[in-house]
Parts: C-alpha cells; sequence; structure tokens
C-alpha cells in the first residue's frame, strides 16, 4: 500500500536518509525501531508531505505522492491519513472536542456542528475518556490524557493509515501499556493500515505485524516481529537488548 | 586570517541580507495569493479582529492621551519664542493626523500584536501543531497567517482614528486647563484647520503599519527555531523588525504624500 523506493533527504550538511527503501501492506501495522536521530521521524514526515525528499518515490497504492498535485488531489490524500504526534500537538486555543472533530468542522468532510461534537465524544469515550474533558482544554490535561486526545483526534475522521509518533515517549510504564493497547485494538478494530515509530521496545511487541530498524540512514533489518528475537543482525540484537556494547557507537 | 576576510564578510551578510529579503518577498507572495483564494476562516478572523484591534484600544488611547498633552506643552513653550503661542491647536492636530497617530499606534501594536503573534506561531511550530494542522487538511498560511494579515490592516486605520481623535483631546485638555486657551475656539480652529488628506494619508500608513506589524509576527513565528530560545528569539525579531520597517515606510509614505 505504502512503498518507499530509495528516499533520500538531506539538512544541509547532514544526510539523514540515504536511500531508504520499505513496503507497508494493506492492513499491516509496521513499527520502526532506531536510534535517537536516526531519521525515523523525517521518513515519515516525507510521506505526508510535511518534508520533501532530495530524491526517490514514495508510491501510495502505485502512486508517487512527492509529485506536485492541485490542493484538491493533496486533501483527499491527506483525509485518508490520521496522525498521533510525539508531544500530541494538540491546538491549546481550542477545547478537547473541538481538536477531536477539527477535521470534521471544515474542509471536504465538513458537517454539522452539533453532530460534529457528538462524534468527537464518541471518540473520546473510545479512547477510554469520560465526555466531561470534551469542554476543558488541553492544558489542563495529564500528559496520558493528551495522548489519548492527540489519538482521538487522528482516529476521528476514520482514516485507512494511522501514523503514530513515539506514542509512548513520555509516559510512565503502565500509562504506555494503556496507549500501547488501545492503539493495537484500534488499529485491529478499524482495520487501518499502521506505521509506528518507537525506541520503547515493549511498544514494539505490543504494537507491531513487522518491524523495520532504520540505522545509518537506510533501512538496515526488517521482517516480522516474531522474528526479530532469533534474527542474528548485530546491529538489532544491541538495539533489543539496549546494550552499551556493540557495532553501533554510543555517546558517552 | 587573510587579508580578504573583511571583504569576505561583507560580503556574507550582504548575501544574508538578499536571501532575507527574498524569503519574506515569498512569504508576503505566498500570503497575498491565499487571501484571494478560498477558503477563507471567518471565526479566526473575527478572533483576530477582536484581539488586534479592540483589545489593544487602551494601549493606543493611552499613548496618544499623553502624547497630544507633552505635544501642546511643547508647542506652546517652543511657539513663546516667537510670539506664536497661538498656533497649538493647529500643530497638535496635524502632529497628531498626520504623523503621531498612525506611528505611535503602529509601534504600540507592533509591540503587543507582533510580539504575541511571532510567540504563538512559533510555539505552534515547536510543539508540531503547524504539521498537525496540514495532516489535518488546513494550510498553516489560510488558516494562521491570512487572518492576521487581513485583521491587523483593517484594524489599525480604526485604531490611529481613535488615537488621533484621543491625541488631539490630550493637547486639548491641557491647553484648557494649563495654557489658558478657549475651550471652543480649540475645538473650532482644529476642525476648521484639519484637510481630508491630513487625516487619510494617515489612515493609510496605518493600514500599510498593520500589514507589517502582522506579517512580521507571522513570518518569524513560522520561521521559529526549536525550543524555547527559538521561540524568544522569534518574538524578540518580530518586534525589532516591525518596529524598524514602520518607521522606514513612514518616511518613504510621507515623501510619497507631502512632497510635489
Amino acid at each position: 500500500m505504502i512503498e518507499l523506493r530509495d528516499v533520500h533527504k538531506a539538512f544541509g550538511p547532514k544526510q539523514v536518509l540515504r536511500g531508504v527503501n520499505l513496503t507497508i501492506d494493506r492492513g499491516e501495522s509496521m513499527v520502526i525501531i532506531g536510534g535517537s536521530g536516526t531519521g525515523k521521524s523525517v521518513a515519515l514526515k516525507c510521506i505526508l508531505g510535511l518534508v520533501t525528499p532530495d530524491s526517490g518515490q514514495i508510491l501510495l497504492d502505485g502512486e508517487d505522492v512527492t509529485k506536485a498535485r492541485s490542493s484538491r488531489e493533496r486533501d483527499a490524500f491527506l483525509a485518508r491519513f490520521g496522525m498521533l504526534f510525539q508531544g500530541g500537538a494538540l491546538f491549546d486555543s481550542m477545547t478537547v472536542w473541538e481538536n477531536v472533530a477539527f477535521r470534521l468542522m471544515r474542509g471536504s468532510l465538513k458537517r454539522p456542528k452539533d453532530e460534529a461534537r457528538e462524534i468527537a465524544i464518541e471518540k473520546l469515550r473510545r479512547v477510554g475518556l469520560t465526555p466531561d474533558v470534551a469542554d476543558q482544554f488541553p492544558a489542563e490535561l495529564s500528559g496520558g490524557m493528551q495522548k489519548r486526545v492527540g489519538l482521538a483526534r487522528a482516529i476521528a475522521a476514520e482514516p485507512e493509515i494511522i501514523f503514530f509518533d513515539e506514542p509512548t515517549t513520555g509516559l510512565d510504564p503502565i500509562m504506555s501499556g494503556v496507549i500501547n493497547e488501545l492503539i493495537r485494538e484500534i488499529v485491529v478494530e478499524m482495520g487501518a493500515t499502521a506505521m509506528t515509530i518507537t525506541h520503547d521496545m515493549t511498544s514494539v511487541r505490543a504494537i507491531a505485524d513487522k518491524v523495520a530498524m532504520l540505522h545509518g540512514g537506510t533501512i538496515h533489518w526488517t521482517g516480522p516481529v516474531s522474528g526479530m528475537d532469533s534474527a542474528d543482525d548485530p546491529y538489532l540484537r544491541q538495539f533489543i537488548t539496549g546494550s552499551a556494547e556493540g557495532p553501533i557507537e554510543s555517546v558517552r | 586570517m587573510s587579508v580578504l576576510s573583511p571583504v569576505a564578510a561583507v560580503g556574507r551578510s550582504t548575501l544574508a541580507l538578499v536571501a532575507a529579503l527574498g524569503r519574506l518577498a515569498i512569504f508576503v507572495g505566498n500570503t497575498l495569493s491565499h487571501l484571494v483564494r478560498p477558503p477563507f476562516y471567518w471565526r479566526e478572523f473575527l478572533t483576530q479582529l477582536m484581539f488586534i484591534g479592540y483589545f489593544s484600544l487602551p494601549v493606543v488611547g493611552l499613548t496618544t492621551l499623553f502624547t497630544g498633552g507633552a505635544l501642546a506643552l511643547q508647542i506652546y513653550a517652543g511657539g513663546a519664542r516667537f510670539n506664536a503661542e497661538a498656533v497649538v491647536p493647529q500643530i497638535v492636530a496635524l502632529g497628531m493626523v498626520r504623523e503621531l497617530g498612525p506611528v505611535l499606534g503602529g509601534l504600540m501594536v507592533a509591540g503587543r500584536v507582533s510580539a504575541a503573534i511571532a510567540a504563538e506561531i512559533g510555539t505552534m511550530k515547536v510543539t508540531e501543531q503547524i504539521d498537525a494542522l496540514v495532516t489535518l487538511s488546513t494550510n498553516p498560511m489560510k488558516y494562521l497567517t491570512v487572518p492576521r494579515v487581513l485583521a491587523a490592516t483593517i484594524a489599525l486605520p480604526f485604531l490611529a482614528a481613535v488615537g488621533n481623535t484621543i491625541g488631539i483631546m490630550g493637547g486639548y485638555l491641557v491647553a484648557v486647563t494649563r495654557l489658558d486657551f478657549n475651550g471652543a475656539t480649540y475645538v473650532q480652529t482644529t476642525v476648521n484647520f484639519l484637510q481630508a488628506d491630513d487625516v487619510i494619508s494617515g489612515l493609510v500608513k496605518a493600514a500599510v503599519f498593520g500589514f507589517i506589524v502582522a506579517t512580521m509576527g507571522c513570518y518569524h513565528g513560522m520561521r521559529s527555531g526549536r525550543g524555547a530560545q527559538g521561540v524568544g528569539r522569534a518574538t524578540t525579531d518580530a518586534v525589532v523588525s516591525a518596529s524598524v520597517l514602520i518607521l522606514a515606510s513612514n518616511f518613504l509614505l510621507t515623501g510619497l504624500f507631502f512632497t510635489e
């Protein structure tokens, strides 16, 4: 469904992606792992068009999405995606329900305010929040609750493809577990294609069907999550075990 | 260090300046092109009109009130040197309407509004809210920049008009209470003296200043670097560049309006 072919991206002299090749099938949950600053977020932002790759192709259902398109086509393209941002990226000038219903109140998916609010509250309930948070502002919520609201916003318009950028960063282990479980449930029940970026191995085991490891600007290893532990790739080994000794250089 | 390094430094800063002007020109062109293409976010526009226009009234009112008063005192004292104390109403009116109303209004709003816009948009950028807007099929230029720029361009002439009136009133209060002017005569003189051109030129200036204020706030906010430091810097840059551009464009516009 989504295919990256030899994608390169540099910021100034810094080469971040040096030929990424990756295929994600429909309905599959792909998790990309890799150390901080290896370009996981950049790869994801390239697909959404938030970052333009220097070279290479990104195909969605066989069509190259990096080519310039009309705003209508771009709108239709983005309507297929939902994204949970690392820090939630909730709009702090709006209430929780307005955040969740943002896409439902403007553009091609616009519907009446009452209906949008109803859907928002239903989605909030889906992520385990009670309707009374609907009229609060994001700043009044805890980190875990903000993540849930972000999740509710990502799924509000029933997207086919959902991206999760480090969904458990900054959460306590129990809340991480809850979020992982929610992500798994929602992806399965919506039949969505998911792509997650993380360096939390618990998260990987809870969410992934397939795993890809990004290192040195390329996909270093890819395979099903069940094959991850038996793989004899030294880089992957080191990442899974969290060892300071190994081929990946660590700065001390 | 080579002999040529001072020359290289001049070259570098010249290139940086030209690049910055180019980026700014592209940003302004982008803003204008989004202004004329749908969708237009009315709610955002009205919120900004309220914030930029209505809530700036106290600041602009106080500034122009005191300036009008000080102006009356100065002109009286200066005029007394050649027995021309009687020109206070005319000069206060002319000074306020042509120059001080729009310029002081613009500068005060630059401090209040440019900073607020740059800080808000900069924080949105740093916390990925701008990216979130894009993924939710909303163009940040249309949703954030266009409403702010349009609201400021419309609000500033009204603020300047209020500022002009209050400034003249400040002069009136000082003249009548401290300088023994007759109130009715003061008002009469002011009204008879001012011409439509004086007022209109001031209001046109104010509209330009409004455009500058919001554009600088949005431009620096959108280009904000990472972290609290990045946002702080964007805010400072927005206020400084807006203020300098207001004063520079004021000089150019005055030249345009009042030299034959």
